[in-house]
């Protein structure tokens, strides 16, 4: 389309203006009102017991669910692409349900089957188990919001490598565990890789299932997201503030991580 | 089983005591006026989504301008900032306390409007993009060498090849503008009968203890997203066998 240079310049100042109002400048005035009287009273706010104890509890979750949805990750994807079996096109629809479904809600189901009167509360409550208001249940609802960024960018790849390679490994006398090493993970390494960081980021972040099932005490299941919550309804804004450009940081990071992989991937 | 079991006990425990009672936990004022609200917003939201979407997935493929490269890594910013930062940094600007002193964003409809298109802005974008790079431009070339003026050969050639996209875009957008909670928790003000989405109503009765009548709201968003996300995967089964 040989569009007129007039016509050009409007679509692209109509379309840099509305990322800079939506994007960019609300970006930045969080990171120019952390530091707008220096670098001390910022490092002073997210130095808080509190808030330190949030940022690790929340590296927890990310150390705990981001192995977990990458196993189930790549063996979900291994069952979608390369296996037949009745109610397969139902299966492929359910995985992205967690992305779908509110995250209040997911924090509601969690509660329904692991809080004190849920289907298993009896059972965990005998056995001294604390699920709901405890950092098990908000390892939980982490998962299940993140489950489904794995597989999600692995099926496309496994499914564009094709099963060849691994056949002949096979005929080559390769056990199934071999052929997953040295042909199958190799071919999809940057799916997987890239699948990590949308994992990472949402399970840094996920703030409405960990809010119901966590009970926001403060030191014991506040998570970096729920903190930024607490303190802002706490007005301490500097605190919210602060910890909001940790978690900034952090998801610029991700972005920067997913183009440089996207790049790999494209080469 | 992971998945599918807590939103079994959501929906179990919805219809727990009876047909009716069900009903009326999502026909109170409340609940009803939070639904109507969710829809509304969300609406409103990928109506602009996609015209604003489709200008910038537009404007990354066939402009060139120096600094592209950097606007089109920031697209996936929404993606990975958490939701509830999100709303902070949209109040941090267009709320009472921001350099405009704005109050017609913080506890009101557009501020919910606001957050919801932040969080969403990827969708259509993303969706739009891979389609535009791959359309072929002779067929453009074509309708432009016959006279055809540049508005004429978007809509009768560019648009009827990007609908597809443009409707999975919003499909998803829409599904996760129903359920957003993160980002609009702050910027809403959480006024019941006002500015009180479905998922801070649910919010709200879960605190107080209301689980059913949560559970029952709970259960209308999610048959609205299942009916989206087959409504999207159909979509995009019946692209493929057109591309075939």
């Amino acid at each position: 389309m040989r569009t007129s240079r007039r016509a050009r310049l409007g679509l692209r100042t109509v379309a840099l203006a509305y990322l800079g109002l939506l994007l960019a400048v609300p970006v930045a005035m969080v990171f120019y009102r952390t530091f707008a009287h220096g670098i001390a009273p910022a490092w002073a706010a997210v130095t808080t017991p509190d808030a330190v104890h949030a940022f690790w509890l929340t590296v927890v979750m990310v150390a705990i669910a981001v192995p977990a949805n990458t196993a189930f990750g790549v063996a979900g994807a291994l069952v979608l692409v390369r296996r037949r079996f009745p109610g397969k096109a139902i299966l492929n629809a359910l995985i992205d349900l967690p992305f779908a479904v509110s995250p209040v809600v997911v924090g509601l189901a969690l509660v329904l089957v692991y809080g004190r009167t849920g289907w298993f509360g009896t059972w965990l409550a005998d056995h001294g188990i604390q699920v709901i208001f405890a950092p098990a249940g908000m390892v939980l609802a982490t998962i299940f919001v993140s489950l489904p960024f794995v597989v999600r960018e692995v099926v496309p790849v496994l499914r564009e490598v094709g099963a060849e390679q691994e056949e002949a490994a096979a005929t080559l006398g390769a056990s199934g565990w071999q052929t997953f090493w040295r042909v199958t993970l190799p071919a999809i390494r940057w799916g997987v890789a890239y699948g990590v960081v949308l994992t990472t980021a949402r399970a840094l972040g996920e703030f409405g299932a960990v809010s119901v099932v966590s009970g926001k005490l403060a030191g014991q299941t506040e998570t970096l997201p729920v903190y930024v919550e607490q303190a802002f309804q706490n007005f301490d804004l500097a605190g919210a503030y602060a910890a909001s450009v940790v978690l900034a940081a952090l998801a610029l990071l991700t972005v920067l991580s997913m183009n440089l992989l996207k790049r790999k991937e494209v080469r | 089983m992971f998945v599918l079991l807590p939103l079994a006990a959501v929906v179990i425990r919805s219809g727990g005591d009876g047909a009716a009672a069900f009903w009326a936990s999502v026909t109170t004022r409340e609940a009803v006026s939070a639904l109507e609200l969710t829809v509304g917003v969300s609406l409103a939201t990928v109506a602009m989504n996609v015209v604003l979407g489709t200008v910038i997935a537009w404007v990354l493929v066939r402009d060139e301008f120096p600094g592209k490269g950097l606007v089109n890594g920031l697209i996936d910013l929404p993606f990975a900032l958490p939701t509830i930062v999100a709303g902070l940094t949209l109040l941090a600007l267009y709320g009472p306390k921001g350099p405009f002193g704005l109050s017609a964003f913080a506890f009101t409809r557009l501020g919910i409007v606001l957050a919801l298109l932040f969080v969403t802005l990827p969708f259509v974008v993303r969706a739009v993009q891979p389609v535009l790079i791959e359309l072929d431009r002779e067929m453009e070339q074509a309708a432009t060498s016959l006279g055809a003026g540049g508005f004429t050969v978007f809509r009768r050639i560019v648009l009827p090849n990007l609908t597809p996209a443009m409707l999975s875009g919003v499909g998803l957008a829409f599904a996760r503008c129903m359920g957003e909670f993160g980002a609009i928790v702050l910027i809403s003000g959480n006024l019941p009968f006002k500015t009180e989405v479905a998922s801070v109503f649910i919010f709200s009765q879960i605190e107080s203890d209301n689980v059913t009548g949560a559970a029952a709201v709970s259960v209308v968003l999610l048959v609205v997203s299942f009916v989206l996300l087959l409504a999207v995967a159909a979509a995009g089964r019946l692209r493929a066998r057109h591309e075939d």
